[in-house]
């Protein structure tokens, strides 16, 4: 492409670690022309960022580069001298993180971080910073902008302070930006109105703009071009219309064919109530002074109530802070709540706690991390075994080995890998080791906490299979905590939305979707099947 | 072994440096252990007149060997070896001192220089020097091992308690801490010492009494950490005992920090009782020291054997400790791929 404004050709990245060498990108070539988005889809490891992170050197000093260049301006990125690649630097290309939490130095007020940028690019006196950083602190839509200049990161929230990396990244007006999953941590409808404000600004200044993520609901709506990344290679690029129509390739036809669907498994109505919740309160005092008096309270869970019949999906939907996650470790037991809880006929806030650790076995959890979950000292054996010699303290070692096999072989594991640690596994393997641990034990009910966000949505896809079909075999309960109404939708029977520790609205998973009451529902359901 | 053992002891292995140092500390301890065998003013094995005698486990009259006085034989002396040899042979040990033997032999005044009979010369009360290394070095390295082991134990169990209950008992546990190494230990332990006459238990006892802090707040953070960490949640919702999820999901993090923390807890433990011997406060008057033979090597400047070869051993075991610690705890780190 002879106008292009940046190209990138036979460009190849390798990573040095010791004596070994991993190759993340091989022989990728793209180019972005003026005001256009490229969008780079792919799932983690593909290589996408690394991609895009050479185009600054970003990478760590372990990164080599066996081939290819990245021509912007006539010059090539990967040999210009350093000096010459600062220059570049925020100020012709300028990149907005994943993490707007990490991204700015919780030490330093908005304000001045903002005017660092102005100062190290371009020859301008304080007073002119201070009206440019305000002036567009107001253009990405914050609220307030002269009191913003003076807060801390920490008293903004998540898409706030995504506002001002964007303010930041575009301050100096640069010819490209690149977006490195600019919304993963955003609650879904704060990722809309970035987004928007993303393609507006795109508008207003003619940039190019190259957006890297793995959702392809984001790439469909913001991309002009679409590039699909897999193992560090571009296996198709084209249009959004010909990419999501008629992919060429098997690999985006895998993508693409991986949204979760379907709906949740018919269930009969004469099923015994398994769960009855009432009035249950999460509360955390808030404690002021030097006798930390308690003068208020965090109420994280404010007075929910609901049923849950056997065999069914309960889905908890609502943005970070809503209180679902706490809702269901209270159900578990594992804070503390007032009210009551009737698992099968025991009130489990009337038991102490002897009693609750015997009930443990009838209910388990899956947590959102799957690695974390996982004590990365322990043999996957062990971990999956070690709640049975609790439970079931006579057993034999062979007995214990033999339901390890069987257990692993439901939730589609190797048994032969029984001996390795969680670090030599994938992150859809993680939840499945996850699942084994509480399968064995052989519970009747499992809280799901937001079980596939972390994971890419092939493997979302697969995992959220092997739930469905365990839930068909052992008639097991489940409430499934998420935001992703998606997921929510192809699993639950019924769903209860929440939004500051109360619920907003109940029901059946079709009544919900097809006749939201609630404007917060309508809300939540427009941006997630935009 | 455990497949996770295993791979840290290869990892240990793989770091050369590390590897070595814990290879030439064991042979050093090993050699110091049997230090009877290889310093001792008697022999290790006497045939005379038909007859085996080992005069380092029994005591013999010098009559025994037919000489005059009903007296212990003294071996050094050329008339008792004489009397020996004339109907049997003597294996004496290589040094032909003990820690505490005088040699009345010396050509000049004590301290004397390095010579064929003191290699490293000896102190100013004519004792061999080589031998009061060798012994010193044993009771150095007992001392901190033992002490090492006693503090270790309180202090994780103290911070692990802390750490995972939290609240109260953190508070209440973090000002004792407070107050209790807020005391000056050195003068409580200098006025104690002129009340008792410190043994090994007692310096030890003293010492453990003040000293089973340092990992405290190591564990401690490390629990508050770990508390909060998926798996231990996992383990709850599993139905596990606290006292299980400490030891099985919490402790091995801590004890990452800890094991790192130990070889420098055993340095510092020696440095306690060289510094306390060296001031002349630790071991009863007569033991083999190698802060006393420091505060010789002080006192007796014209004769440098005495505070070099101090010097040298004393900084040969703490390197080799050092260095053997910075092979456990790279050994111990799962994240760390060599």
């Amino acid at each position: 492409m002879k106008d292009a404004l940046l190209t990138i050709e036979n460009l190849s990245v390798s990573f040095q670690m010791g004596k070994r060498t991993t190759r993340a990108v091989e022989n990728v070539s793209l180019f972005l022309q003026k005001g256009e988005t490229l969008g780079i889809v792919g799932e983690s490891g593909s290589g996408k960022t690394v991609t895009a992170m050479s185009i600054l050197r970003l990478l760590p000093g372990s990164a080599v580069y066996p081939s290819g260049a990245i021509c912007f301006n006539g010059k090539n990125c990967l040999t210009i001298p350093d000096d010459d690649i600062r220059e570049i630097r925020g100020n012709r290309i300028s990149v907005i993180f994943q993490q707007p939490m990490t991204s700015l130095n919780p030490l330093h007020r908005i304000g001045k971080q903002v005017k660092e940028i102005l100062f190290l690019h371009q020859d301008i006196s304080h007073a002119e910073a201070d009206k440019k950083a305000l002036s567009w602190l107001e253009r990405v839509g914050l609220k307030n902008p002269a009191t913003k200049l003076s807060s801390f990161p920490h008293q903004l929230s998540g898409g706030e302070r995504q506002r001002v990396m964007i303010a930041m990244a575009l301050i100096n007006e640069p010819d490209i930006l690149i977006a490195d999953e600019p919304t993963t941590a955003l609650d879904v409808t704060v990722q809309a109105q970035i987004l928007d404000l993303i393609r507006d600004l795109q508008k207003e200044l003619g940039m190019a703009i190259l957006f890297i993520t793995h959702d392809l609901g984001i790439i469909k709506r913001i991309a002009d071009r679409v590039a699909v990344m897999k193992d560090g290679q571009i296996v198709e690029t084209n249009v959004p219309d010909i990419i999501f129509n008629s992919p060429s390739h098997p690999y985006t036809k895998h993508l693409i064919n991986s949204e979760p669907k379907g709906k949740p498994d018919p269930v009969d109505d004469r099923d015994e109530t398994l769960i009855d919740v009432s009035h249950l309160k999460v509360f955390f005092p808030i404690q002021k002074g030097i006798l930390r008096r308690t003068v208020d309270y965090v109420r994280a869970v404010n007075d929910i109530s609901f049923t849950l019949k056997k065999g069914r999906t309960l889905g908890i939907v609502g943005e970070s802070g809503s209180g679902k996650t706490t809702a269901g470790f209270a159900i578990l037991k594992l804070n503390r709540s007032t009210g009551k809880i009737l698992l099968g006929k025991n009130s489990l806030n009337d038991l102490d706690k002897n009693k609750i650790r015997e009930l443990r076995k009838r209910m388990q959890i899956i947590f959102q991390d799957p690695f974390g979950s996982l004590n990365p000292r322990m043999s996957v054996a062990e971990i999956i075994g070690e709640g049975l010699s609790i439970h079931n303290p006579g057993i034999t070692p062979k007995d214990e080995e033999e339901k390890i096999i069987v257990v692993m072989e439901k939730v589609g594991l190797d048994p032969e890998t029984r001996d390795r640690y969680p670090n030599e596994f994938s992150g859809g393997q993680h939840q499945r080791i996850a699942i084994a641990r509480a399968l064995i034990l052989k519970p009747e009910f499992m809280v799901l906490d937001e079980p596939t966000s972390s994971l890419d949505r092939s493997v979302q896809f697969q995992v959220l299979e092997l739930l469905k079909s365990l839930q068909k075999e052992f008639h097991l309960t489940y409430i499934f905590i998420s935001h992703d109404l998606k997921v929510v939708k192809s699993l639950c029977h019924d769903i209860i939305v929440m939004k500051d520790g109360v619920i907003v609205e109940s029901g059946p998973s079709e009544k919900i979707f097809s006749h939201p009451e609630q404007e917060y529902t309508r809300q939540l359901i427009a941006t997630a099947f935009h | 072994m455990k497949k996770i053992h295993e791979e840290q002891w290869n990892r240990f292995k793989a770091n050369k440096r590390a590897y070595y140092s814990l290879y030439l500390f064991s042979f050093l301890f090993l050699i110091s252990l049997f230090s009877e065998l290889i310093a001792n003013e008697k022999p290790l094995l006497i045939y005379f007149d038909g007859g085996f005698y080992c005069p380092f486990i029994k005591e013999y009259a010098e009559t025994s060997f037919g000489g005059e006085f009903e007296t212990t034989a003294d071996y050094a002396d050329p008339y008792v070896i004489e009397l020996i040899n004339a109907k049997g042979w003597i294996i004496t040990p290589i040094i032909p001192f003990s820690y505490h033997t005088i040699n009345y032999n010396l050509e000049g005044p004590a301290p004397a220089p390095p010579s064929r009979a003191n290699w490293l010369g000896t102190d100013d009360r004519g004792r061999d020097v080589v031998a009061r290394l060798l012994y010193g070095f044993r009771i150095s390295v007992l001392f901190g091992l033992t002490l090492t082991l006693f503090s270790s134990a309180i202090g994780i169990t103290a911070g692990a308690v802390q750490g995972y209950y939290g609240g109260t008992v953190d508070i209440l546990g973090q000002r004792f801490i407070e107050i209790w190494s807020s005391l000056p230990t050195l003068f409580l332990l200098i006025i104690l010492s002129s009340v008792v006459q410190p043994n090994f238990w007692w310096l030890l006892g003293i010492t453990l009494l003040f000293g089973w802090m340092s990992l405290v707040s190591v564990v401690r953070a490390e629990f508050l950490r770990g508390r909060n960490f998926e798996y231990v949640t996992a383990a709850k919702a599993l139905g596990l005992s606290d006292g299980r999820i400490i030891f099985r999901h919490v402790l091995p993090n801590a004890m990452v920090a800890s094991i790192t923390f130990m070889p420098f807890i055993l340095g510092g433990s020696i440095t306690t009782l060289t510094s306390l011997d060296f001031l002349g406060f630790g071991l009863p008057v007569g033991s083999p020291s190698l802060g006393e033979l420091l505060a010789q090597g002080k006192a007796n400047m014209q004769a440098p054997w005495l505070g070099i070869s101090s010097f040298v051993v004393l900084s040969v075991m703490f390197s080799l400790l050092v260095f053997i610690g910075e092979g456990v705890r790279d050994a111990f780190d799962p994240r760390k791929v060599y």
